[in-house]
C-alpha cells in the first residue's frame, strides 16, 4: 500500500513541476511576442511619410536590379539615403525627386554632388524613372528609411535546422546502439544458459557425449578421396570464377557513379533543380557544336553579379543538408570562390582582371576512337539531355549515369524512333526506307545508325 | 589452421581488388593509348610549355572575328546605345514567323528565367526573389526597340550580363530581339 501511495505523490509532482515548467516556456515566449509587437507600431510612428510595404514593392521592381540596401551594387547603397544626403549633402528630397526622375538631366545642369556621384560609378547613367509620383517616391524612401531586420531571422533559421539535424542524428544512434546492447545480451543468455543446462546434466549424473564424431572419418577426407566429387567441384570453380572474372574485366574502362572533387562546389540540384534554369543556358554550346561545353564563368556572372550569398529555401537548409555540411555559408563561400577566380571585386562592384582558370575535372570522356557530336542529338534528334546525364537536377554532387559504353549506344539507336515530323530533309528518305524495311516509323538503326563509320573514323 | 589463413588471405585480396573502385577516381582502361587523343582535348590542360595560361582553351588572336559575327558598329556606352536603338531587324521580314519561332525557342532558354515568359519581368528567380528590379519589357521610361534590345544583349546592362557568347550567331540575337519586341506588344495591348 505504501508503495503505490508513494508512487501517486511522486508522480503528481512530476506532473505539477512538469506544468510549471511549460508555463514559464509559454510565459516567455508570450513576453516576446508582446515585444515584437509594441516594436511594429513604433516604425510604423517613426515614418509617416510613407508606405514602407508599398515601397518594397516598387524599389524591387524599379531599383532592385541596381541599388541594394545595405550593399554597393552598381549603384550605391541606399539605406537611410535619405537621412544621409540631407546631413551630409544638405540635399532634401526636391533633390532627390529631380534625380530619381531624371539623373542626367540633374547632372547636366551642372550640380556638383550629381557630377561626383555619376563619376563615382563609372559614368553609368541611371534610368530615368519620371513615371514614379511623389507618393511612389515617398513610399521608396520610407522603404529604405526602416530599420535592418535581417540578424533575428537568420538565428531562428540556424537554430531550427541545427535542432532538426541533431533529432536526427541522436535517434538513430540510439536505436542502433539499442539493437547492439540486444544482441550482447542474447549472446550472454545463450552463454549461461548452455553452462546452467551442461550443470544440471551433470548433476543428474548425465554424461554429456563430446568425442564422438571424431571416430568418423573427417568430411574433408571423405571429400578428398571422392574423386568424382573433386572433379565436380574443381569444375564449378572454374565455371564461377570465369563468371566473375568476365564480369569484372567488363567494367574495366567504364566510369558509371564517376563523382569527381571539383574545385568549386557547383550544385546542379540548386541550379537546374530548385532554380529551374534550363539546361542549355549554360552549356550553350551543346545546341550547336560537338561539345556541351564548360560554361565561361562571365555565364555564372550573369547572375552572380546580383546572386553574392546563398539564402537557402525559405525553412533553412534540410536535416540532410546540414548533414553533409551543405550549410548557408558553405554555398556561399563557394560563390566567393567564384568571384576570386573571375576577378570580381564585391567592393568596386567592378573587375579586377586578374583571373585564375578554374580546372574542373571532365567527368564524361568518349575514347578518341568514338565520335560523338552534341548538336545532332540535342538539336536534330531532340533528345532531352536526362536521357543520357540521368536526373542531373537532383544531383548535388555530378556523377557518370550511364555506362556510355558501345551497347548502350546501340541499344538506344535500335529503340529510339527518328522524329521525322516537320522536317522535310527526311522525306523521301523516310519514305524510301519505310517502304524498304515495311514499317511506319524508323529507328535510328535503321537510318543508318549502326553503321561503323558513324562513329569510328 | 592453415587453409583458415589462406581463405583469409584470398578474402583480403578480392577486398584490396575490389576496394579500388573509388568514385573519385576514373576506372582502369585497357589500352590509355587508344582512349587519349593524340591531339589536344577541347579544354584540356597541357604543360609542355608551348600554352601561355597551361591550358589548350585560349582567347582568340587579336583583331580576329568568330565566324556568323562581324565587329559591332556601335560601343558600349550610352551614346553607343541610344545610337543602337534606331537600327532596324536585317533579317528577312518574310519569314518573320519562323524567325519568331526560333527567337521563342530561345528566349525560353535564356531569357525567361529573369524576364518571364510573358517578357513582363516576373520570371521563376524574380518571383523566389533571387534577382530583382528586372523591368517589364513594356516599361515607358525605357521604352526599347529591337536595335537598343540587340544592343543591350550584345553588351549587357548593369546587372544583365551579355549574351553573345551564349548565342551562337548574330542572327539569333536578332531573332530574340524580334521576340522581345513581339513580347512587348504583346504586353503594352
Amino acid at each position: 500500500m505504501k508503495q503505490v501511495l508513494n508512487r501517486i505523490q511522486f508522480s503528481s509532482f512530476f506532473s505539477l513541476s512538469l506544468l510549471l515548467v511549460l508555463q514559464l516556456i509559454s510565459f516567455s515566449t508570450y513576453s516576446q511576442e508582446d515585444a515584437t509587437t509594441e516594436v511594429a507600431p513604433a516604425e510604423e510612428a517613426a515614418d509617416l511619410g510613407g508606405d514602407p510595404v508599398e515601397g518594397k514593392k516598387i524599389f524591387n521592381v524599379n531599383c532592385a536590379s541596381c541599388h541594394a540596401l545595405d550593399r554597393k551594387m552598381t549603384g550605391p547603397a541606399l539605406r537611410n539615403v535619405e537621412a544621409r544626403l540631407a546631413e551630409d549633402e544638405g540635399l532634401d528630397k526636391t533633390w532627390l525627386s529631380a534625380w530619381i526622375r531624371n539623373s542626367a538631366g540633374v547632372i547636366a545642369s551642372g550640380d556638383a554632388y550629381a557630377n561626383k556621384i555619376y563619376n563615382e560609378y563609372n559614368q553609368t547613367a541611371m534610368t530615368a524613372f519620371p513615371t514614379l509620383s511623389d507618393i511612389d517616391i515617398d513610399n521608396i524612401l520610407a522603404y529604405t528609411a526602416a530599420p535592418a531586420p535581417a540578424p533575428k531571422t537568420a538565428v531562428v533559421a540556424t537554430g531550427n535546422g541545427g535542432g532538426e539535424s541533431g533529432n536526427g542524428g541522436v535517434s538513430n544512434e540510439i536505436i542502433l546502439g539499442a539493437l547492439a546492447l540486444v544482441f550482447g545480451l542474447l549472446v550472454i543468455m545463450l552463454f549461461l544458459v548452455n553452462n546452467t543446462l551442461r550443470k544440471i546434466a551433470e548433476a543428474n549424473g548425465v554424461q554429456v557425449v563430446k568425442d564422438a564424431a571424431e571416430k568418423r572419418t573427417p568430411i574433408w577426407k571423405a571429400f578428398a578421396q571422392n574423386q568424382f566429387l573433386i572433379f565436380c567441384t574443381v569444375i564449378v570453380f572454374l565455371l564461377g570464377s570465369a563468371y566473375f572474372a568476365y564480369s569484372w574485366m567488363s567494367q574495366i574502362g567504364i566510369d558509371q557513379g564517376y563523382a569527381p572533387v571539383q574545385p568549386i562546389h557547383y550544385s546542379h540540384r540548386i541550379h537546374a533543380g530548385v532554380n529551374k534554369i534550363e539546361c542549355q543556358y549554360c552549356h550553350s554550346s551543346a545546341r550547336v557544336s560537338k561539345h556541351s561545353g564548360i560554361p565561361a564563368l562571365n555565364v555564372c556572372m550573369n547572375c552572380h553579379k546580383s546572386i553574392y550569398e546563398y539564402k537557402g529555401p525559405v525553412d533553412g537548409p534540410s536535416a540532410d543538408d546540414l548533414a553533409a555540411g551543405y550549410t548557408n555559408e558553405f554555398y556561399t563561400k563557394e560563390i566567393k570562390k567564384l568571384y576570386k577566380a573571375v576577378g570580381w571585386d564585391e567592393e568596386s562592384q567592378q573587375y579586377t582582371g586578374e583571373s585564375q582558370p578554374v580546372e574542373w575535372v571532365r567527368i564524361h570522356n568518349l575514347p578518341d576512337f568514338a565520335y560523338f557530336n552534341h548538336s545532332q542529338h540535342v538539336t536534330v534528334g531532340k533528345i532531352e539531355c536526362q536521357t543520357c546525364h540521368g536526373p542531373v537536377e537532383e544531383m548535388e554532387v555530378m556523377y557518370q549515369y550511364s555506362p556510355l559504353t558501345m551497347g548502350w549506344c546501340i541499344n538506344c539507336h535500335r529503340e529510339t524512333e527518328v522524329q521525322v515530323a516537320d522536317n522535310a530533309y527526311y522525306e523521301k528518305i523516310h519514305e524510301e526506307l519505310s517502304k524498304k524495311y515495311g514499317v511506319e516509323k524508323l529507328t535510328a538503326a535503321q537510318m543508318g545508325g549502326l553503321e561503323c563509320g558513324k562513329c569510328h573514323y | 589452421m592453415k587453409q583458415f589463413v589462406k581463405i583469409v588471405f584470398a578474402i583480403l585480396l578480392v577486398g584490396s581488388v575490389t576496394s579500388c573502385a573509388d568514385k573519385n577516381s576514373p576506372n582502369y582502361q585497357y589500352m590509355p593509348n587508344m582512349y587519349e587523343g593524340v591531339g589536344y582535348e577541347t579544354y584540356a590542360g597541357v604543360d609542355n610549355g608551348l600554352f601561355p595560361e597551361g591550358t589548350e582553351a585560349m582567347l582568340p588572336p587579336a583583331n580576329t572575328i568568330s565566324r556568323n559575327w562581324l565587329p559591332f558598329e556601335y560601343d558600349n556606352s550610352p551614346e553607343g546605345k541610344e545610337l543602337a536603338r534606331a537600327m532596324s531587324s536585317p533579317l528577312d521580314s518574310l519569314n518573320t514567323e519562323e524567325n519568331l519561332a526560333k527567337g521563342a525557342e530561345l528566349y525560353a532558354v535564356y531569357c525567361a528565367i529573369c524576364h518571364g515568359n510573358k517578357g513582363d519581368g516576373q520570371g521563376w528567380l524574380v518571383k523566389q526573389e533571387k534577382i530583382l528590379g528586372v523591368p517589364s519589357y513594356d516599361d515607358v521610361a525605357r521604352n526599347i526597340s529591337v536595335g537598343s534590345t540587340y544592343h543591350t544583349m550584345y553588351y549587357g546592362l548593369n546587372s544583365m550580363g551579355s549574351y553573345a557568347a551564349q548565342l551562337s550567331s548574330e542572327e539569333e540575337l536578332w531573332q530574340v530581339a524580334e521576340y522581345v519586341m513581339k513580347l512587348k506588344g504583346d504586353l503594352s495591348k
